[in-house]
């Protein structure tokens, strides 16, 4: 059986003193792909951002072990240079700071962790480039601020740009897709396929199944009230986009 | 002897008399006025109760330390020098009766650097004026006119450095005159140590069309007190106003601005920042003053300071009086900490906490270093500010 990256355990947590998740039971294998959806306010990006370690997302039971460490006891870097990657909903400007510096930061972190030697400026550049082309990118982002004046669709293609940069073994991708027009999707998707691979997993969080069209899941969840109400394959997020979610939140305790 | 002639003629017969009575009136002037105090308007946010307990010498005549005209020199890069002349009156706004630093400067000024380009000699190397400040406890007062003629164009460094420890104060008085077309870009780097004290008084004047970037990056210094005024005497001049301030320990950097828009369809954007760190405090009163003729005028200023421990102080004090009623004027003053989003994006991404709040701070404050006119003195200042950077772990 593949490697269990993604283990989470009757996972509470509140935010603002609010309890959203409660009692998330997950388990996300090397070479998967999970889709969890669920309606707004189900607690689908706090799960997200507890993965990241963002605070202020207060976890107040269960665990969360990546390859059988516990996540939640690592520092947000710590958790990136290990290969959690989160892919934004909303992707922060950061006015002064350019997009090449700012990834191959990144890019050196992460490598250092891995015992590879930093890259310099010139091998980098040929690598982002590559990796842009292949997203249909132009190189005119790698010389402007982080997401600064981008829009919507260019936030989220620069996000996986970094996915794709970084290699992560886990890839939490929170409503990557919203905001994109059909276009944008689709080369957001085929980024995001061609990093599947025995070795790596991705938890792909979404509202709506259109996603799902490109990036086919191996499993899907529906997350409600702050817990896992259903669990199935492809099938079930074919369903919901028929039969919305009243059914299941009908079914559920 | 009449005319130019007659003038030449006795300032040689009686120039050194005469300066010296200037000198002796400003003096008095200064001594009638005192130093300001936290209860005059204008230095409501800085006390010089600290310059109280020192006893000033007078400034040691000598070369500067070959390491330190080194270092300054590297830091601008290719660059003509000049070498003072005598002492000589400057215009209106540096009128002894008006300010009281700017008095003493007239008081103890013994040389002035008198600089005229006229368009014919423009495109040339940019100007260093290296301000020396000595060991010890001196008084220096450095003194220059800066005139650009019609069509001109120039770039003058201004440059404070000083003797490690000095407990001196540098007390300096600059005029700039923009004759009309000229252009004129002005730096004014302090880098004294932070032991030392630091008063200038910079009066811009700029006749029609001129345009004038200003920019004064105060690093240094124990206590600083910055005075810019520009005066849009002209239709159409343009001024930029730039400023950057870094404050650590109990460093104290004071910015006073005013810009006089005394003519019709005249612009100017005055940006300034700061970041401060343990009990820094940081002052910026900017002054927008537009006279009741002066229409169709764009005025915009703006001062946002960083503040990266709890310690650091920083007073905002937009000023604007507006007399004319056909007017573009804005004003925005923003003082916080470090945007957490920012952060936490960062270090997703796998960057160190410690180097990402750096990189937050160094984007803050390079936004002004990329307007500075000359490269090499931008890409020194870039490893300055990079070398200044706090790096420790904290909230």
């Amino acid at each position: 059986m593949a490697e269990l990256v993604l283990e989470i355990r009757d996972l509470h947590a509140r935010v603002d003193g609010k309890p959203i998740l409660r009692g998330v039971e997950l388990e996300v294998r090397a070479g998967e792909v999970h889709a969890v959806m669920g309606p707004n306010g189900s607690g689908k990006s706090t799960l997200a951002n507890v993965l990241a370690g963002r605070e202020g997302y207060e976890v107040t039971q269960g665990s969360v072990r990546f390859r059988g460490a516990d996540l939640l006891a690592l520092p947000p870097e710590t958790r990136a240079r290990a290969g959690v990657f989160l892919a934004f909903q909303y992707p922060v400007e950061i006015p002064g700071v350019t997009n090449s510096y700012f990834m191959k930061a990144s890019l050196n972190a992460v490598r250092a962790e891995r015992g590879l030697p930093p890259l310099d400026a010139i091998d980098f550049l040929a690598l982002v480039k590559q990796k842009m082309k292949a997203l249909e990118m132009d190189e005119k982002f790698l010389s402007r601020s982080v997401n600064e004046g981008f829009s919507g669709g260019e936030k989220k293609r620069n996000e996986i740009l970094q996915l794709s940069l970084l290699e992560p073994v886990l890839a939490v991708l929170d409503e990557t897709d919203s905001g994109l027009d059909i276009d944008a999707l689709r080369i957001v998707a085929e980024g995001v396929n061609r990093l599947r691979s025995p070795e790596r997993a991705v938890l792909a969080i979404t509202h709506y199944q259109r996603l799902l069209e490109y990036l086919v899941p191996d499993h899907t969840h529906v997350l409600i009230g702050g817990r896992i109400a259903k669990s199935g394959d492809r099938g079930l997020a074919i369903e919901l986009e028929r039969r919305g979610y009243a059914w299941i939140e009908a079914e559920a305790p | 002897m009449r005319g130019v002639a007659a003038e030449r003629a006795f300032e040689r017969i009686f120039g050194a008399a005469r300066r010296a009575l200037a000198a002796v009136e400003a003096w008095r002037t200064f001594a009638e006025r005192g130093l300001p105090t936290t209860h005059d308007e204008d230095w409501r946010f800085t006390s010089l109760g600290a310059l109280e307990s020192v006893e000033f010498t007078a400034p040691e005549p000598g070369e500067i330390p070959e390491e330190a005209l080194a270092a300054a020199r590297a830091l601008v890069g290719d660059a003509r020098r000049t070498t003072g002349t005598t002492r000589v009156a400057l215009a209106s706004a540096l009128d002894p009766k008006l300010a009281p630093f700017a008095a003493l400067n007239a008081a103890l000024a013994v040389e002035s650097d008198l600089i005229e380009v006229s368009a014919d000699c423009s495109r040339q190397l940019p100007f260093h004026l290296i301000r020396w400040l000595g060991g010890g406890a001196q008084l220096a007062s450095p003194r220059a006119r800066i005139t650009l003629r019609a069509g001109a164009r120039a770039t003058v460094i201004e440059h404070f450095v000083g003797a490690r420890d000095a407990r001196s104060l540098s007390n300096s008085a600059t005029e700039l005159v923009l004759e009309r077309d000229a252009q004129l870009d002005y730096v004014q780097l302090q880098e004294l140590p932070e032991t030392a004290f630091h008063v200038s008084s910079m009066s811009a004047r700029q006749e029609t069309g001129s345009r004038l970037r200003a920019t004064s990056v105060a690093l240094g210094a124990r206590l600083a007190r910055v005075q810019l005024l520009a005066a849009l005497s002209g239709e159409g001049a343009e001024l930029e106003l730039d400023g950057l301030y870094l404050g650590r320990g109990t460093q104290h950097q004071d910015h006073h601005t005013t810009v006089d828009h005394a003519s019709p369809r005249t612009t100017s954007r005055t940006l300034f920042k700061g970041v401060l760190d343990g009990r820094a405090h940081g002052v910026f009163h900017g002054r927008v003053h537009v006279r009741p003729d002066a229409q169709k005028i764009d005025a915009s200023q703006t001062n946002r300071a960083l503040l990266l421990s709890d310690g650091a102080v920083v007073d905002s004090k937009p000023q604007l009086e507006i007399y004319a009623d056909d007017v573009k004027c804005s004003h925005g003053a923003s003082v916080g900490q470090l945007d957490l989003d920012q952060l936490f994006y960062l270090r997703a991404r796998g960057l160190d906490p410690v180097e990402a709040r750096a990189l937050l701070t160094y984007a803050f404050a390079s936004e002004l270093l990329e307007r500075l006119p000359l490269p090499v003195l931008r890409e020194s200042l870039e490893a300055r500010l990079l070398a200044w950077l706090p790096r420790r772990p904290g909230s």
